[in-house]
Formats: structure tokens, C-alpha cells, sequence
């Protein structure tokens, strides 16, 4: 049997590690060991580490290191945000919307059962935005105390939020923010000196980065407290042995992300327009989703097929041609239950649709084949 | 060629087994699929192997696979298992039972409950740092929801008497929560012949990789569950949502099974070591193993060095030998260690602690250089205390009124 290649365009699920990223880890592993807490070589060695890739990190992002906390990944940089917006900032109402990643709907369904938050959603636009003027009223009738939590880019259609436009709504009603940035963290360009945002959670396995590492970013004028309790590290803010590798690979993909940032961020713009162009011209019937050339973000392009026996079967048929998309987010762990997101904006559309996200690894050969093989299928 | 510095401090964390890092690299670039992705063999490659992981962590404790919640560590497991269980059973009542000599990671977290109006007893310890039973069973109310005591301490390496202890805590319907972070892979630990309704555990402390651990969660007899910390995805059964850390995973399995299948042999090994290193250094005049000899880890000696600053101790041979005069978390204070104090040391012989965690990759060489060492410095640095001159001229130390400063 000849092995035929896979072709991966489930990017915003996770991507590959970049092999000069794995590079700079590996001396972490074995050579390198020592707990960051120890006083001796061992621990200074891997400290120091641990602080020269804080600095990094916060360069990349124009941030203070002192802004910059390492966690786990997203999801606990998400539920330890939006509990010390509760918790220690002492919101009782959180504005979200129903399109956000589960590790912010989730955690606030959990807020709201326990009774500690009340809920309010922002409406969304026809193609899927945030409706600001609805956000603004929603501030505007808030007498509480509010935490706002709307992520940067929709993980599953790409929809970009106007972070600087809702981070000054957010300022002008006196509401904290949250943004949930994993999908932007590595494919964005931000300023975060000059953004007004409270929380921003990011993810190094989203751009080429290790899993199991993942940073929030805590503004400097915010005092909250540790979500996990029981030693010093990162300055009493998040408790447990430093995942030294971790964090040394998350640096380092993001400087690579950022140094590559014009050139690649071109080259998956190109990709993307090149697939929806491709697919407008061999398929009929399609249609995307979200605003993909309007405001948005360019690893993701989320195609809509008509209906049919056959689109029914898609993601079962690409997998058989050796393609790998998704039909929504890859968190949504047990069966397919059709996207929330999508369902969020169209509400029972009867349609298949299907996430295709990019990398810098992708090519428009890919593209070719991809779509070739969709015309066949459906 | 002995080479320098020699890593004694097994404790605070390990190298990570090569053969360990060697199971992981292939899921670093090549088999690198989120394991939630269902639609696509990249996914379930991942998937697959974290399965796979599952069994290894799993046949280290005795457990079902499906009772392992992959975590970033131990400290997420004391915290996902504490606040998980007041949560939960909230209804059932509010008060926990720990114990002084805890990691900061249950204490802090208990410190927490507390805020939260939660009800904790800290048990005391003996002065070899075990626990009374008796008391421990007084301390139960009605209201009592959770046991929590550490199956080995990280500081002394003393064992608590866990099987007694569940004992107990089945008696009285309440649930049993272990950290086993030290005593994992390093002597037998099993859930059911242990009666351990909760238990977590992290991969670096048996020469895997930092930023992944487990707990293990009872699923019959009783079955016992536990509110998510951190919701999102609904992984791990709903206990712990988050892309999982493959990588990680992998390695934290590959390190399960080398420990289960070489922990005889290697603790015999490390033991003998161990007692060298510890009868040479009781030959020291005026020198005390902290904690109970008998129930203790077989790679864990406490030792307190009378008239002699621990931190001097530290500097007289830090450049070739990392050790540490306390927990790694707190050994960056000058703080004595309030596991020593429990056990009634008062500050003078917790200054002068040195903690020798022994490992896999600890050699004789290694034994015999530390010995020479740190019998050197001590009989050095007591040669310059004038302490230790008056104790010799047979002065009563306590007897001395010292001049305020």
C-alpha cells in the first residue's frame, strides 16, 4: 500500500510543533532540570529560563513581564480570568455572548448556577459579530458590577471582535474585560500597552507551540488572587513546579510567530482567499460563514454545503482522502452535536458545515487537492 | 570523573529518564493531534495514545483507567480534589481534616476552603512525624466530608499510615484524599488495598516530565466525583476540560510503568545507598535523622547537624552539591521549615537540616563524595561557632541569657 499523505487543515485544533521550538526545549529535559525553586545551580539554571522567556513573551505582545503569568493552557488562563473577576474584583454580572469557546460558556453557566453571576448575552449581527450597540446598552442598563467576556477570534468561523472598540465601551461603563485570545495569541500583532483589556489567555500549542503551556496576561493595575493555591511560583499567582519546557517552548514560538508574522500571516491570507475562490468556482451551493473577508481571521475559513446524503457524510468521506478538518471546535469532547457557534448565528440552518483552518505547513497544492476531492464527494 | 554538581535533591524534582523523553518525542511533531479532534487519524492517534498512558498511570496505583484525570501537576490535583469534593459534597457537610506536615499545596488550598466558610482541623504530629490515629478518628463530626493526609512527606520522607487511616475513614462514611506525590513510583502504592478514594500524583517527581500529573478519582465502592476547577471542553470526563497535553502524557506513562517495573530492585539499590550516606553522617557528633526511620521512603534521609547553621552548611558545598534545607518551594526563604517545627524541632536544629533525596541516577561515587563533603564542613564550620565551643566546655546552652538584639 503506498502511503499516501495526509493533508491537515485543522489548524485552529492544534498544529504541529515547530522543530526549532522542540530544539530550544530539549535542553530542558534532561541536561536542565533542576525546580525552578531551588536555590542552587540546578533551580537558578531553569529560573532564569523561566524569566527570560516571561521577557520575551511580554516583548512580543507589548506587555510588562510582570503582566505575564504561566498556566496550563487556555482553558485554565479563561476559568482563572473570569472566577477573580468574581471572585476578587467582585463582579456579580458577566456579559458574554453564545459563540464564545465552552472554557468561557461553561464556566460562566457555572458562575450563574452557583449564584454568584448573573448572565446577560450580547445579540449578534446577521454574519455572526458582536452587536456593539446592543453591548453598549447592555453596560448602560448594568448597575452592577460587570465583567465583560468576549473572545478575540471566533475559534470556529474566524470572526475577529474589535478588541480596541469594546475594550473602550468596557472603559467608559467602568466594566472589566476579558478577551479570550487563544486563537489570536501567534497570528495577531497586539499592542497590549495600548489596549484596553484586562485579561488576554493565550495557548502555545495554537501556533506551534508545546501543549500543556499557556499564559494569561493580567493587567498591571488589576490585584487578583491565585486560582491555584499552594506555593510561590509566578509570583503567588499560580501555584505548582514550573512546566520549564513548557514555557521555554511557548517563548520561543511565539518569537517565531511574531518575527515570521508579515510573511506568514500573507501567505495563509493568500491560502484562504485562494480555497473560498476555488470552492465558489467548482461547488455549488456553498456558502461561508462569518465574515471571512470582512473583519477576520485568515487561518479560518468555515464553508457551509448544501444538505445531501452525501454532505452528510463529509467529514467521514475527507478523513477516508486522508484530509483532516473539523466540523467545529475539537473540544467539544463525545459525539458530534453540531456547532454551537453555528447554530448561534443561523439557527437551524440545514446545511453541513466545515471548518477548514490553515498553516504556514499548508499549500495551495493542498487547496487543490482538497477542493478537487470535495467536488467529487458531494 | 565525578562530575559536578552532584544532583541529591530527588525531592524538589528529577531528571527526566531519557527513555521517557524518547517515548515523547514523537508527539511533538509527528503524531501531534489534539486528542478531542474525532474526525480526522491525527486526532485519534493522540487520542490513542493518551489512552495508552492511561493504562500505565493506572497500573502504577492499582486503578481502572477510567478513574485517572490527567492534570498540569500535583499542586492542580490537591486543589481539583479539595475544592472538588467541598464543592460537591457541599450538601453532606463542610468540615476537612488535614495535617500540619502537608505540602503547601493542601494547606494553602485548605487555607482557602476556610475563606470560603469551610471548617478545617489540622491534625498535629508526632515528634517522628506520624499522626495519632485516635485523634485522628476524634476529629470526625457529622459534618466531616474529606480526610486528607499525605501518603509520604516531601520534607522527612516519613509514610503515614494510610491503610489505618482509610480504615477510618470508611468507619465514618467520610472520603480519603491522599498526596502521593513523593510515594508514587518510588514503594507500592495501590488504591484498593490502600481503600484511597482520592490520590494525585505528578510525573516529575518520577523522572518524567514537569507540567503533568493525575488524579485518581474512585469510581465504585463508592463512587466518588468531584466538581470541575476548570471547565470548557469537557474532558476527562467532565472533571477537567483543556486540550491535553500529549507529550506530556506519554512521558508521564512511559515513567509509571519504568517505575513500576524496576521499583524493587531500584529502591533496594537506592536504600543501601541512602543508609551509607545516613550512618556515615550520624557519626557526626551531635547529629539527629528528623522523622520516623522505620516508615519512611527507602531515598529520604532528614538530617539536623547541632551547631551549625543549615545555610552555611548550604554554602560550604552548594557549588558541587545540590541539595536543599527544606522544601524546594520555600527553600528560596530563610524561614525554618514548619514540617521540622511540627515535629517539635525547635529553630536551631531546623536551620541545620539538610534534606538528601536520593534518585535513579544517585552512584556510590556520588555517596562517598557527599559523605567526605558534608562531614568537612560541618566539622568546619563548628570549629568557627562559638556555640559549639561552649557546648564542648560542657556550658548548658539553655541555661544562657542572651542579650536582646
Amino acid at each position: 500500500m503506498t502511503h499516501t499523505p495526509r493533508i491537515y487543515f485543522d489548524n485552529a485544533a492544534t498544529t504541529p510543533l515547530d522543530a526549532d521550538v522542540l530544539e530550544a526545549m530539549m535542553p530542558y529535559f534532561t541536561t536542565y532540570f533542576g525546580n525552578p525553586s531551588s536555590i542552587y545551580s540546578y533551580g537558578r539554571e531553569t529560573r532564569l529560563a523561566i524569566e527570560n522567556a516571561r521577557k520575551s513573551v511580554a516583548k512580543n505582545l507589548n506587555a510588562h513581564p510582570a503582566e505575564i503569568f504561566f498556566t496550563s493552557g487556555g482553558t485554565e488562563s479563561s476559568n482563572m480570568a473570569i472566577n477573580a473577576a468574581i471572585d476578587d474584583l467582585h463582579c456579580t454580572h458577566i456579559i458574554t455572548s453564545p459563540i464564545e469557546h465552552h472554557a468561557t460558556l461553561h464556566t460562566v453557566e457555572h458562575l450563574q448556577q452557583s449564584g454568584k453571576a448573573a448572565v446577560s448575552y450580547v445579540q449578534l449581527l446577521p454574519n455572526g459579530h458582536i452587536n456593539l450597540q446592543h453591548l453598549e446598552e447592555l453596560l448602560a442598563n448594568s448597575n452592577e458590577r460587570t465583567l465583560v467576556s468576549l473572545m478575540h477570534a471566533n475559534n470556529e468561523v474566524g470572526n475577529l471582535l474589535d478588541i480596541q472598540a469594546v475594550g473602550n465601551l468596557c472603559k467608559k461603563y467602568n466594566a472589566f474585560f476579558h478577551c479570550d485570545t487563544v486563537q489570536t495569541v501567534g497570528h495577531f500583532p497586539f499592542d497590549l500597552r495600548n489596549t484596553p483589556v484586562h485579561f488576554i489567555t493565550g495557548a502555545a500549542h495554537k501556533f506551534h507551540g508545546p501543549k500543556g503551556v499557556g499564559i494569561i496576561y493580567i493587567n498591571e493595575n488589576i490585584k487578583i488572587k491565585p486560582y491555584i493555591n499552594g506555593g510561590s511560583q509566578e509570583r503567588n499567582m499560580r501555584a505548582g513546579t514550573e512546566n520549564v519546557y513548557g514555557i521555554v517552548g511557548f517563548a520561543k514560538a511565539l518569537e517565531n510567530a511574531m518575527q515570521r508574522f508579515e510573511e506568514d500571516s500573507h501567505y495563509i491570507s493568500e491560502l484562504k482567499r485562494y480555497m473560498a475562490e476555488r470552492l465558489r468556482q467548482e461547488i455549488e451551493g456553498i456558502t461561508f460563514n462569518g465574515d471571512p473577508f470582512g473583519n477576520s481571521l485568515y487561518t479560518v475559513l468555515n464553508v457551509s454545503f448544501p444538505k445531501t446524503e452525501k454532505s452528510e457524510m463529509l467529514l467521514y468521506s475527507l478523513d477516508m482522502h486522508h484530509i483532516c478538518v473539523s466540523g467545529g471546535s475539537a473540544c467539544t469532547s463525545g459525539t458530534n452535536m453540531g456547532s454551537h457557534v453555528i447554530e448561534a448565528i443561523y439557527k437551524n440552518v440545514d446545511r453541513v458545515a466545515i471548518r477548514f483552518s490553515f498553516s504556514k505547513n499548508n499549500t495551495k497544492d493542498e487547496i487543490d487537492t482538497v477542493v478537487q476531492t470535495l467536488k467529487e464527494l458531494v | 570523573m565525578l562530575k559536578l554538581p552532584i544532583y541529591l535533591d530527588n525531592n524538589a524534582t528529577t531528571p527526566m529518564d531519557p527513555r521517557v523523553l524518547e517515548a515523547m518525542i514523537p508527539y511533538f511533531t509527528e503524531h501531534f493531534g489534539n486528542a478531542a479532534s474525532r474526525n480526522h487519524p491525527f486526532g485519534w492517534e493522540a487520542e490513542e495514545a493518551v489512552d495508552y498512558a492511561r493504562e500505565q498511570v493506572a497500573k502504577l496505583i492499582g486503578s481502572d483507567p477510567k478513574e485517572i484525570i490527567f492534570t498540569s501537576g500535583a499542586t492542580e490535583g490537591d486543589n481539583l480534589a479539595i475544592k472538588g469534593v467541598y464543592e460537591m459534597y457541599a450538601s453532606k457537610g463542610n468540615h476537612i481534616i488535614t495535617v500540619v506536615t502537608e505540602h503547601k499545596a493542601v494547606l494553602d488550598t485548605c487555607k482557602h476552603i476556610e475563606k470560603l466558610g469551610g471548617e478545617v482541623t489540622y491534625l498535629p504530629v508526632a515528634a517522628d512525624g506520624l499522626i495519632d490515629l485516635k485523634q485522628l478518628e476524634a476529629a470526625i463530626k457529622p459534618t466531616t466530608i474529606l480526610i486528607s493526609v499525605m501518603y509520604a512527606n516531601n520534607e522527612v520522607g516519613v509514610i503515614q499510615p494510610v491503610r489505618e487511616i482509610s480504615t477510618i475513614a470508611r468507619k465514618h462514611g467520610v472520603l480519603f484524599f491522599t498526596d502521593a506525590t513523593q510515594a508514587a513510583g518510588k514503594i507500592p502504592v495501590d488504591v484498593n488495598k490502600d481503600g484511597i478514594d482520592l490520590l494525585t500524583f505528578s510525573a516529575h517527581k518520577m523522572y518524567g516530565p514537569k507540567g503533568v500529573g493525575a488524579l485518581y478519582v474512585r469510581r465504585k465502592n463508592p463512587r466518588v466525583k468531584v466538581t470541575a476547577q476548570m471547565d470548557g471542553g469537557g474532558h476527562e470526563r467532565g472533571m477537567r476540560s483543556g486540550t491535553l497535553n500529549v507529550p506530556g502524557i506519554v512521558g508521564f506513562g512511559q515513567a509509571c510503568e519504568l517505575c513500576r517495573l524496576e521499583m524493587e530492585e531500584e529502591s533496594k539499590r537506592i536504600s543501601k545507598l541512602r543508609d551509607k550516606l545516613e550512618n556515615a553522617l550520624l557519626q557526626i557528633e551531635e547529629s539527629y535523622v528528623n522523622g520516623n526511620r522505620e516508615h519512611r521512603l527507602p531515598h529520604v534521609t532528614n538530617i539536623s547537624f547541632k551547631y551549625v547553621e543549615g545555610e552555611g552548611l548550604m554554602m560550604g558545598f552548594n557549588k558541587n552539591i545540590a541539595l536543599s534545607s527544606g522544601s524546594a518551594c520555600t527553600s528560596a526563604s530563610l524561614e525554618p521549615s514548619y514540617v521540622l517545627k511540627a515535629l517539635g524541632l525547635g529553630d536551631d536544629l531546623a536551620h541545620s537540616s539538610l534534606r538528601f533525596g536520593l534518585g535513579r541516577f544517585t552512584t556510590e561515587e556520588q555517596i562517598d563524595y557527599t559523605i567526605e563533603q558534608v562531614k568537612n564542613t560541618v566539622l568546619k564550620l563548628r570549629e568557627m561557632s562559638p556555640l559549639w565551643e561552649m557546648y564542648k566546655e560542657g556550658i548548658d546552652l539553655n541555661s544562657i541569657e542572651w542579650a536582646a538584639h
